[in-house]
């Protein structure tokens, strides 16, 4: 599905990628782990293609192709969906509206005729039942006066409609309480099949007991430092992040 | 220059006072002789005074304009509301063949001004030029010079309309000048929905001074909805003085699409405790249009509440003006403001100048004001574009929700819906 390969990455001159590699296979669930500041949500935001970072070294290539000569538009339309962190508020369009231009300019991209409003509303309906959720959000302007945890379900919302190849979920976890964060988990796992991958990127054990990651990968300082199965979360959970910087520094 | 049109103008009231005009009552001829004195004193403003630094008057005076019009002229009918009770209003006057006011509750008075003024003298004399005589300019004074007719609106205490009340300013004609006034009052508890809404006939050069003068006594509520759709060729000044009395609501939208050159000043004055004012206004240029907004929100009593939101779009070589002048008087504790001037510009050569004053004689009040101007903000084109969406579309949607948030927030069905669309085929659709 994707392979990343000894990516560099700047911002504002400072690097904080220094050497990724990783390949997600079809059907997979990665997830990744690792202390704040070490470079996870930088490699979220060099993935969906954001401005700001510039690449320096290295190559991702998604399904054969170079990710990092495509615009973030034309990455959307391949199937790379990031759901935000810090999901963005757009004043005075409604959520259906946007979903449904979303949608809109990825079928015009796969060659798909467009839905006109009424064909839109009963994909979106379909949708939701799939999560079940229902459509309170979706005649509010996007995100805005959202709660954090309406926020994170509409991004995950998004998701469901846009039926991407490859998810990465920033931090999706960050600001939920636990009844919130089940919900996400719940339509999370019922958007997984065979032929899709996620990446989840998590600071916290507790999202991965309810989305089961087939590899966990801690990130420190830019690069890679373990990789395992879901047993190594656990282990993080116990023990924290120290052990690993401890290793590290042992390492060198 | 404007010394010169001041006394064309001059000699023009000349001529209207001794021909026409000469059957008004006494009090009305009074009210206009007062006016034409304020205007010998003050003239036109120039880019001297300070309240009219961004804006030069010089070019609307470059021609001289008639003061009436044909009277048979056509009526087009452009009313926005398919459900409201129709005012129109043609060369300047209350025009009841084309209005539509049948169903009007008990209590509700919507009337030729100048029959009013004649008819129930008392009441009209009561706020007719009250307001403008104290805060106005130079234009206002000619409005009340000239003051020969317009609409006058009345809800009596406790009465809800049920429909909003549309007034149509008619297109007006090449080179004329008109002075389209209008009164309203609502009494106390009284709940009125108005439109005022301006058009005209594209290319044609004229110019519409109006003024509006609405009092909304204790507990009433007023929603006004302004669309200014002039001519881009013509000229609109306007005074437009709201005073509330305690309780009171008011809420306003403007929208401003038309004129070349186009000057509001816009007084609230909340004159009672508990009285809340809302002003929205949402200004989409291009060209060379020039649009100057002035208003002044006067906090004269305490426990008050105002909120201004105005956001403009800015394409071609438009020039946006704001001055939001924000005044708490020392009585005026409690008092709860909020402020913002927000412009997208979408060419170089636009430009906004914008200018928030707060004037506070109090110690215990919450006064927020702030002022944006630029392209759009890079995060939302990138979460837009991260769902699919191409640059290009990326950046029309968000000038297009930037402008229609503010046409959301109206409370009349039919024109918010109406406006909606204009605002969509003007933002949205591709080019």
């Amino acid at each position: 599905m994707i392979e990343i390969k000894d990516l560099h990455a700047n911002v504002a001159g400072t690097e904080i990628l220094k050497g990724i590699d990783l390949t997600v296979n079809p059907g997979e669930v990665h997830a990744i782990m690792g202390p704040n500041g070490s470079g996870k949500s930088t490699l979220a935001q060099v993935l969906a293609g954001h401005p700001n970072y510039e690449v320096t070294r290295g190559s991702v290539t998604y399904e054969g192709k170079d990710v990092l000569e495509m615009e973030p538009e034309e990455r959307a339309c391949e199937g790379i969906f990031l759901a935000f962190q810090y999901p963005i508020e757009i004043h005075g369009i409604s959520n259906a509206y946007f979903l449904r231009a979303a949608v809109n300019s990825v079928r015009k991209h796969q060659g798909l005729e467009e839905y006109d409003t009424l064909e839109f509303l009963d994909v979106l309906d379909e949708k939701l039942k799939a999560i079940g959720w229902d459509d309170s959000l979706m005649n509010r302007p996007v995100n805005q006066g959202f709660s954090g945890g309406e926020k994170k379900r509409n991004e995950i919302l998004q998701m469901a409609v846009l039926n991407p190849k490859l998810a990465i979920l920033d931090e999706t976890d960050s600001g939920l309480d636990i009844d919130a964060l089940k919900t996400v988990a719940e339509a999370v796992n019922k958007l997984r099949t065979k032929d899709n991958s996620t990446i989840l990127v998590t600071h916290y054990q507790r999202l991965l007991t309810y989305i089961e990651p087939d590899f966990v990968h801690v990130l420190a300082n830019g690069r890679i430092v373990k990789s395992g199965g879901k047993e190594l979360a656990l282990e993080l959970e116990a023990r924290g992040y120290d052990w690993i910087k401890t290793d590290m520094a042992a390492a060198v | 220059m404007s010394q010169t049109a001041a006394e064309r103008f001059l000699e023009q009231y000349r001529t209207f006072e001794s021909n026409g005009a000469g059957q008004s009552p006494e009090w009305i001829k009074k009210l206009r002789a007062d006016a034409v004195r304020r205007f010998e004193e003050t003239g036109f403003p120039t880019t001297r005074d300070e309240e009219w630094r961004f804006t030069s008057v010089k070019p609307i005076f470059e021609k001289e304009f008639a003061l009436t019009g044909q009277p048979d002229r056509e009526f087009d009918d452009n009313f926005i509301d398919p459900n409201a009770f129709r005012v129109a209003v043609i060369n300047g006057k209350f025009s009841s063949e084309n209005s539509v006011l049948e169903g009007l509750p008990e209590g509700v008075t919507v009337m030729s001004l100048a029959h009013a003024s004649a008819s129930h003298p008392d009441l009209v004399s009561r706020y007719l030029g009250k307001q403008a005589a104290t805060g106005g300019n130079a234009f206002s004074s000619l409005s009340s010079a000239f003051l020969r007719d317009g609409v006058f609106v009345h809800v009596a205490a406790g009465v809800e309309v049920g429909k909003p009340i549309e007034i149509l300013f008619a297109a007006v004609e090449e080179g004329v000048v008109e002075h389209p006034r209008v009164l309203v009052v609502a009494e106390p508890n009284a709940r009125l929905q108005l439109v005022e809404n301006f058009v005209g006939d594209e290319g044609s050069r004229y110019l519409r001074n109006c003024v509006s003068e609405i009092f909304v006594e204790e507990g009433a509520g007023v929603e006004l909805c302004r669309l200014q759709r002039e001519s881009k060729s013509a000229y609109h000044t306007a005074t437009t003085h709201v005073k509330q009395e305690r309780s009171s609501k008011f809420d306003a939208t403007l929208v401003v699409l038309g004129s070349l050159i186009a000057r509001h000043d816009l007084t609230y004055v909340l004159d009672g405790e508990g009285a809340e004012g809302t002003l929205r206004g949402l200004y989409l240029l291009d060209g060379k249009q020039h649009v100057d907004h002035n208003t002044v929100i006067d906090h004269a009593m305490p426990n008050c509440q105002s909120k201004e939101f105005l956001n403009g779009v800015l394409d071609g070589e438009s020039h946006a003006v704001f001055t939001g002048r924000i005044v708490v008087r020392e009585d005026a504790q409690k008092t709860d403001s909020k402020q913002s001037n927000n412009n997208v510009l979408l060419s170089e050569s636009a430009r906004v100048d914008s200018q928030p004053q707060l004037e506070i004689y109090a110690d215990d009040v919450r006064c927020t004001h702030g002022a944006t101007l630029g392209p759009l903000n890079e995060d939302s084109v990138l979460y837009l574009r991260t769902r699919g969406i191409s640059e290009v579309e990326a950046r029309r949607m968000l000038t297009y929700g930037f402008g229609v948030e503010i046409i959301d927030a109206i409370g009349i069905d039919g024109v918010r819906e109406s406006l909606n669309q204009m605002v969509r085929d003007r933002l949205l659709v591709e080019v």
